[in-house]
């Protein structure tokens, strides 16, 4: 048992009150949750405490929170980590405040950001972002959340009558929409998405990663008519930053932002035209890397609006009207010393890697082709499990298939 | 008031497929949960669901297993039509969206399960109960103009009109807290088991035998109550489950010494004995000293090569790390049985009809009796489909050749006077509602587990009726209407409460051992006199109890050994 504090974003909405801090002190063990603190608060000293729980295994989605500013399931963090982690906080914000939600302002906020002097720092925890909030930790995900999921058509689009039996699909692709059939709706994608906070009608981590189940589920008819609503829609998959908190947020490694990566990639291979040149401009990246082992400014904008000799001998209206119109941005770019200086963005001017470097880059885009996997954990593991079983399976002997699994339940 | 031909309470497997048939057969449908659909218990289901679909597998096999594993105590023209009816509703998933495993010709892939006589489990990974209640609510989605959903709302009584029929149900908002009686034709209550009248459990927060105590206050039947599945390896503190995929696996189960204790209870099946077998085995080796400090045995799984534990048993290993900060990989991890299914319910037909016309029940809430004393595992969530579909179909049938009924405005306002009650009571007035089913539940788990006597149960009795006058004026903190779970909570004790005693009242009842129901005092099965179904009903002064006969259609009983 250890003794922990936690101080908790809360709001009473019948109260004519707006949000404030409370801290309470609770006794558990380190590996019991975050979501247990608060039931041990809920259960013995303040019933109106008010949280969304049921399985308390991060399997219902029901107990999204912000934990020191991460978005996540109170439910999967383990107290003592949360403990760990408000320390390091505590310790390297000494001068700013620790987590980045919207209403900073609110009552005895500003003594959050106070390093404790002697005093455990508390763990400090929140209702998710993105989201209005109801009561306390509940949020109203009915008008964001669910809103969004329906937006997507969430349904299979079958094409004609089923048949007699069962589908008869590729191994491989049910295994590689489980991965988004994975997610439990929990919102802590949501939550912490950037873009969301920027554009906050941008359809969303889940949503997409919803969607992305339909487009790569060979039994649904509409993949491309799928796929041109949410590229032709101005919030749809190319509004995503590429931040990566969705997936560090995700307590079911859905990787959301993969799941759009993966949208965006079937969209260019469908011909769609991308408004941001998304994927062009990754092929382009990939491309001059290739070549020449950095990124060479001068050629991307060619190459992502106009690729290869034929792009340049025949460039498309829309082509030449992106590079002009990019000329703004390029000037500013060198302006303010992000990008290389004017001469340097003349083509051929580009300096090649030293020695054999290049052969290094060109080798571990073999290996990259040759390994032509996704991060999916149903089809890979997590890296460090792979790795170290790898290493391990020098030594096992061949390993007799089981008879097979007797299943739970 | 809101008026639907067809009102089903809960949203789990059970309640989404109920309302998906009633709605096909062109009724309208209300479907009302407590919690958001998708956060239903059902989610927790990893292993998979059986249906004999093979080429070479037969609904007799599957039949005759689920049988046996009931200790014949299963209705078998129930279990009859289960099984025949499992591989049209697979396949009927499938084309829904769920996304079954395949095997390499592409076709759907099974996988071999505990108590089966041939590879008939139906997965997704292992999310199975995710994935099938995930695309069930894609479809509530699609179907919402003839499905109302209503999403946060909770049920706290039944109403039956003068004919003692049932017409409607009392509900509270639980966003704003306002009280609405809903009027329907049918009802059908889908609110999953009770796990939560033991402590620990595998079962949710949300388990708390609502759907059961609802219509035991209304005079519905109830049965095989004292049928409670204890699964052999739960982990301590929490009670959260290690799959029996672990055991399927190889993992060994061993005492505090070391030994590998099954070779004397179960020298051929070992490990992969039946779940109350198993449980019983590691109960006894914990009673009589052989288990570690905390009350556990330990479950070796460091036998099982490294590569198939990441491979098959990936949840258990973040259960493991997450959950108990060991990693199962590299040494045992503590386990011991813990209350996990509730095979007894509100008694119904195969058409999930109770004793009270218009009200209807599905999935674990009710009792077909399809599972009989012990579960097979994975033919949960076939219960759950074939019989929330049944329901469905016939509640809809019967709305359609029913005139409505009105609901009178008084069970209205007798629920408005009971929380008026809860909220009148100050702080400090009696205990808190917390400790109450702390006690109850430690209580449930001493006395009315995995080993009972008669002494013990008698104990819980009157723990549990000291606990039911506790209850009376027990306090709570919340006294507002937006999202006020104390006020929940209060009223989901009093569920709590008519289960707990139900369940000891049938336990005590039940003078043999049979399935889940082990009796130190009783220690033999005895089809001469126990191979009868126990019935239990309201009155005013308890549960009277009553026997139904058990049907056997073929399948005559034998000693049942593993
Ligand atoms: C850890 C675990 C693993 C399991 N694994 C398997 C497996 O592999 N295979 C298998 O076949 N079975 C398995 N089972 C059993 C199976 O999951 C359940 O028996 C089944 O899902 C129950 O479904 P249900 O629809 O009856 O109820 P639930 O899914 O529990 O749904 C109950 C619904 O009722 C609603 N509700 C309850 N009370 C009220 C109220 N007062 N007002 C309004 N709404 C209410 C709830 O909100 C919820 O929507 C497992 C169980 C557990 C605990
Ligand atoms: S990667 Fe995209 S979807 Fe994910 S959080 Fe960042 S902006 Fe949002
Ligand atoms: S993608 Fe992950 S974080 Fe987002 S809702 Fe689903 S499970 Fe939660
Ligand atoms: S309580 Fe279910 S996800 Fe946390």
């Amino acid at each position: 048992m250890a003794d922990y504090k936690i101080k908790v974003r809360r709001f009473q909405p019948e109260s004519g009150q707006g949000p404030y801090w409370e801290e309470f002190k609770v006794e558990l063990e380190p590996s019991l949750s975050v979501l247990d603190s608060l039931l041990q608060v809920k259960d013995r000293e303040d019933g109106s405490l008010s949280v969304r729980c049921s399985c308390r295994a991060a399997i219902c989605g029901s107990c999204g929170m912000k934990i020191n500013g991460q978005s996540g399931l109170g439910c999967k963090t383990q107290i003592g980590e949360a403990q760990e982690l408000a320390e390091k906080m505590a310790r390297a914000t000494a001068s700013g405040p620790r987590t980045r939600e919207a209403g900073r302002e609110i009552a005895g906020d500003d003594e959050r950001a106070q390093p404790g002097a002697e005093e455990a720092a508390p763990i400090i925890i929140e209702p998710m972002g993105n989201m209005p909030v109801i009561k306390d930790l509940i949020t109203d995900m009915e008008s964001t959340h669910w809103t969004k999921i329906r937006r997507v058509t969430p349904w299979l689009l079958p094409h004609g009558e089923a048949p007699e039996r069962e589908y008869i699909v590729e191994p491989e692709s049910m295994i590689d929409i489980t991965q988004s059939m994975a997610c439990i709706q929990c919102g802590a994608c949501v939550s912490s998405c950037l873009s969301m906070e920027a554009d906050p009608d941008f359809i969303g981590p889940a949503a997409l990663a919803k969607a992305y189940r339909f487009v790569g589920d060979p039994r649904d008819a509409e993949g491309v008519e799928r796929l041109h609503d949410l590229a032709e829609d101005p919030h749809g998959i190319y509004d995503c930053t590429h931040c990566f908190s969705c997936v560090d947020a995700c307590p079911k490694d859905v990787a959301p932002m993969d799941q759009i990566m993966r949208l965006r990639r079937k969209a260019g291979e469908a011909g769609i035209e991308d408004p941001n040149s998304g994927h062009s401009h990754e092929l382009a990246f990939v491309k001059i890397i290739e070549k020449k082992g950095t990124l060479d400014e001068s050629l991307l904008l060619q190459e992502s609006f106009a690729p290869g000799i034929k792009g340049k001998l025949v460039p498309s209206r829309r082509a030449i009207k992106e590079m002009l119109g990019s000329i703004p941005t390029a000037i500013r770019g060198i302006k303010t010393g992000k990008m290389r200086s004017l001469p340097k963005l003349i083509p051929g001017i580009h300096h090649k890697l030293p020695g054999t470097a290049q052969d290094e880059v060109q080798a571990i885009y073999k290996h990259a082709e040759e390994h032509n996997e996704e991060f999916n954990l149903y089809i890979k593991g997590d890296e460090g499990e792979l790795a170290e079983i790898e290493a391990e399976e020098n030594l096992e002997t061949a390993i007799a298939a089981p008879a097979g699994e007797e299943a739970p339940s | 008031m809101p008026t639907h031909d067809v009102l089903v309470i809960g949203a789990g497997l059970a309640g989404q497929r109920a309302a998906l048939a009633a709605a096909e057969q062109g009724v309208s449908v209300g479907i009302i949960s407590k919690v958001h659909p998708v956060r239903s218990h059902s989610n927790a289901a990893q292993g998979g669901i059986n249906a004999a679909l093979n080429p070479g597998d037969s609904w007799e096999s599957h039949a005759f297993d689920t049988i046996k594993g009931s200790d014949y105590l299963g209705d078998q023209d129930a279990i009859e039509i289960m099984t025949k009816e499992a591989p049209e509703e697979i396949l009927h998933l499938e084309h829904l969206g769920v996304t079954f495993h395949r095997n390499e010709e592409g076709k759907l892939g099974t996988r071999a399960f505990g108590g089966a006589s041939a590879a008939r489990t139906y997965y997704v990974a292992d999310i199975t109960g995710q994935a099938i209640m995930h695309v069930l609510y894609e479809q509530l989605m699609k179907h919402s103009d003839s499905v109302a959903r209503y999403e946060e709302w909770f049920c706290t009584a039944l109403a039956i009109d003068e004919a003692g029929e049932c017409c409607g149900v009392v509900t509270r908002n639980v966003a704003d807290g306002s009280m609405e009686l809903f009027q329907a034709k049918s009802v059908i209550l889908a609110c999953g088991g009770n796990g939560q009248v033991w402590k620990p459990t595998t079962n949710a927060l949300i388990c708390t035998g609502d759907g059961i105590a609802m219509a035991y206050r209304v005079g519905a039947k109830l049965m095989d109550m004292e049928m409670i599945q204890y699964h052999p390896t739960t982990l301590a503190g929490k009670g959260f489950l290690i799959t029996e995929g672990a055991r399927g696996e190889g993992a060994h189960l061993l005492n505090a010494k070391g030994e590998r204790f099954m070779e004397t209870y179960a020298p051929n099946k070992m490990e992969l004995a039946s779940r109350d077998v198993v449980s019983r085995a590691e109960q006894t080796e914990i009673n009589e000293g052989r288990g570690f400090p905390d009350g556990t045995v330990a479950l070796d799984i460091t036998v099982v090569p490294k590569k198939r534990v990441h491979e098959a048993l990936r949840e258990i290993v973040l259960v493991g790390r997450d959950f108990a900060g060991v990693d199962i990989t590299r040494e045992p991890i503590h386990i011991k049985p813990g209350n996990h299914y509730t095979m007894g319910g509100v008694k119904t037909d195969v058409d999930g009809r109770t004793d009270i016309p218009g009200l209807y029940s599905a999935g674990e809430t009710a009792c077909v009796s399809v599972h009989g004393g012990n579960r097979l595992g994975a033919n949960s969530l076939l219960d759950t489909l074939i019989f929330g579909r049944r329901s469905g179909v016939d509640a809809a049938t019967r709305a359609k050749h029913t005139d409505a009924s009105k609901p009178s405005p008084k069970v209205l306002e007798d629920e408005d006077a009971m929380i008026a009650d809860i909220n009148s009571r100050e702080k400090g007035s009696g205990r808190r509602v917390s400790e109450i089913k702390l006690e109850l539940g430690q209580t449930m788990d001493a006395k009315v587990a995995v080993f009972r006597d008669e002494a013990g149960i008698n104990e819980a009795i009157e723990i549990v009726a000291r606990l039911r006058e506790e209850a009376k004026t027990a306090y709570i903190d919340d006294h507002g209407s937006v999202f006020n779970q104390d006020l929940l909570g209060a009223i989901e004790l009093g569920y709590m409460l008519d289960n707990a005693e139900c369940t000891c009242l049938a336990a005590l009842e039940r003078k043999e051992s049979r399935g889940a129901q082990y009796r130190t005092d009783f220690p033999e099965r005895n089809d001469e006199e126990w191979l009868k179904h126990i019935d239990l009903e309201k009155t005013d002064d308890g549960p009277e109890i009553s026997y139904s006969e058990v049907t056997i259609t073929q399948w005559q009983p034998e000693a049942r050994t593993y």
